[in-house]
Formats: C-alpha cells, sequence, structure tokens
C-alpha cells in the first residue's frame, strides 16, 4: 500500500456537515437494505418449501431480536428511497446549487421519517406483523 | 495541445463509451426500484396475513410473480453495484479487495438466482 494517503482520508472532513452526512446515511442505508436482500431471499426460499418450510422459518423470523431487524429495514428503506430521488434530480442538473441542496436535505430528512413512521406504524401497530 | 494518443487519433473512434456503464446502470436499477420496491411493501402490509396460504395465494396471483422476480433481479443488481463501490473506497490492500469483490458479485449471483427460483417455484405450483 503506497505511503501517501489515500481517498476516503474520512479524518479530514467535519462529520457533522450535511453533505457528508447525507451522503454516508445513503451508503449505510444502503449496505443495510443488501443485507434486507438476504432476508427477501430467505423468505421467498421458506414459501417456496412449503407450508412446514415456512413455519419453521416463521420461528426465526418471529424472534423478538427480529423486530429490531425489521425496524432498521423500515429506517433503511425509506431513507434510501427518499435520498435516492435526490441523487436522480440532482442527476438532472437541478438542485446543485448550494441552498438549494441544504433545502433537499432538510426535505429528505422530513419526508423519509414521517415515511417511516407511516410504514412503521402499518407494521408494528395496525397489522402488527411479524411472519 | 491533444491528450489523444497518436494511436487514438489514427483510428479515431474516440473513447470506448464504457467509463459510465457502472454509473449508468446503477441509475436504470435505482429508477426501476421505486416502483418495484414500493409496490412491494405496499403488498406486504396490505396482505390480510403472512401465513402460508396467504403468502402462496398471493404469488400466484396477476402479475405478482413477475414483479417479484424483477424486484430480485433489479435489486440484487443495483445491491451488487452500490456493495462493490463500497468494497473500492474501504479495502485499500488489493488481494483483499479482489477476492471481496469476488465474493460478493457471487454471493448476489446467488441471491438473484434463488430468489427467482423460489418465486417461480410458487408461481408454477410445483411448490409443496
Amino acid at each position: 500500500m503506497p505511503a501517501r494517503p489515500l481517498s476516503p482520508h474520512l479524518s479530514v472532513y467535519r462529520m457533522y456537515r450535511y453533505t457528508l452526512l447525507t451522503s454516508f446515511l445513503n451508503r449505510a442505508t444502503g449496505v443495510v437494505l443488501s443485507l434486507a436482500l438476504v432476508l427477501l431471499v430467505y423468505w421467498l426460499a421458506a414459501v417456496a418449501g412449503g407450508a412446514q418450510a415456512q413455519a419453521r422459518a416463521a420461528r426465526l423470523l418471529g424472534l423478538p431480536v427480529m423486530k429490531l431487524v425489521y425496524a432498521a429495514c423500515i429506517i433503511a428503506f425509506c431513507y434510501h428511497l427518499v435520498a435516492g430521488i435526490r441523487h436522480l434530480v440532482w442527476d438532472t442538473g437541478h438542485g446543485l446549487e448550494r441552498a438549494q441542496s441544504r433545502n433537499s436535505a432538510w426535505l429528505v430528512l422530513a419526508a423519509s421519517v414521517l415515511l417511516m413512521l407511516l410504514i412503521g406504524a402499518f407494521a408494528f401497530v395496525l397489522a402488527g406483523r411479524a411472519p | 495541445m491533444s491528450l489523444r494518443t497518436p494511436l487514438s487519433r489514427v483510428l479515431g473512434m474516440g473513447s470506448a463509451k464504457q467509463g459510465v456503464h457502472h454509473w449508468w446502470v446503477q441509475r436504470l436499477t435505482s429508477v426501476a426500484l421505486v416502483p418495484l420496491t414500493v409496490w412491494f411493501v405496499v403488498s406486504l402490509l396490505t396482505l390480510p396475513s403472512l401465513d402460508h396460504a396467504t403468502v402462496a395465494a398471493w404469488e400466484r396471483h396477476g402479475s405478482t410473480a413477475l414483479l417479484l422476480v424483477l424486484l430480485v433481479l433489479v435489486g440484487t443488481w443495483h445491491s451488487q453495484l452500490g456493495v462493490r463501490v463500497v468494497v473500492e473506497d474501504y479495502v485499500p490492500s488489493p488481494g483483499a479487495r479482489t477476492v471481496t469483490l469476488a465474493l460478493i458479485a457471487f454471493a448476489h449471483a446467488l441471491l438473484a438466482a434463488a430468489g427467482t427460483f423460489a418465486v417461480l417455484k410458487v408461481a408454477l405450483g410445483v411448490a409443496p
């Protein structure tokens, strides 16, 4: 490995800047969703395995600790969806000015938290869902 | 002064246009995943129950299986492109990076195949 500093040299950045924070969160939530994909395929395979296989899988998927996993998936999905749309808007060349970008960062935060609460309420309170 | 090599000037073809391929596919898959993931989440939340009979019936109904296969394939593709960039950025040693990238590619191919197979098994009625 070369001795020169290589990107990303995280220590030189102010971690609380909204630009860095929103970008980092998009990556982190993306990685969480990649792990959620494993869960999705596990669930689909359990359904394909028949009623007994699904009942066996449901014992694991129904563990109390899995509620935390589902909450993490919901948080990651909502943030990554809204922040991803912000990136797509940027890709058209719009919203790149500093003031617009600061506003859209707040908009992403507000919209994704709203979405989290909405989906969370549906999943955990109204439907009381656990497979 | 031109930065083009003499060979490229002779061939006159410019770049191979492959430089933006990763970027472009990441965008295409993200646009497709907006409706696919929203459809999936709304479907999960509105299913009357998540027991086997209900989920299997849902998978056999209409275009559910088609959309699920698309979700799995486009989702794993998008995920592979994204995780790949994270690994490229944060794994400094070339050897470890290559091995990690290979493992991630295999893992995503496995997820894509297993997810598609599982959906088709139910949809085509060969699941137990």
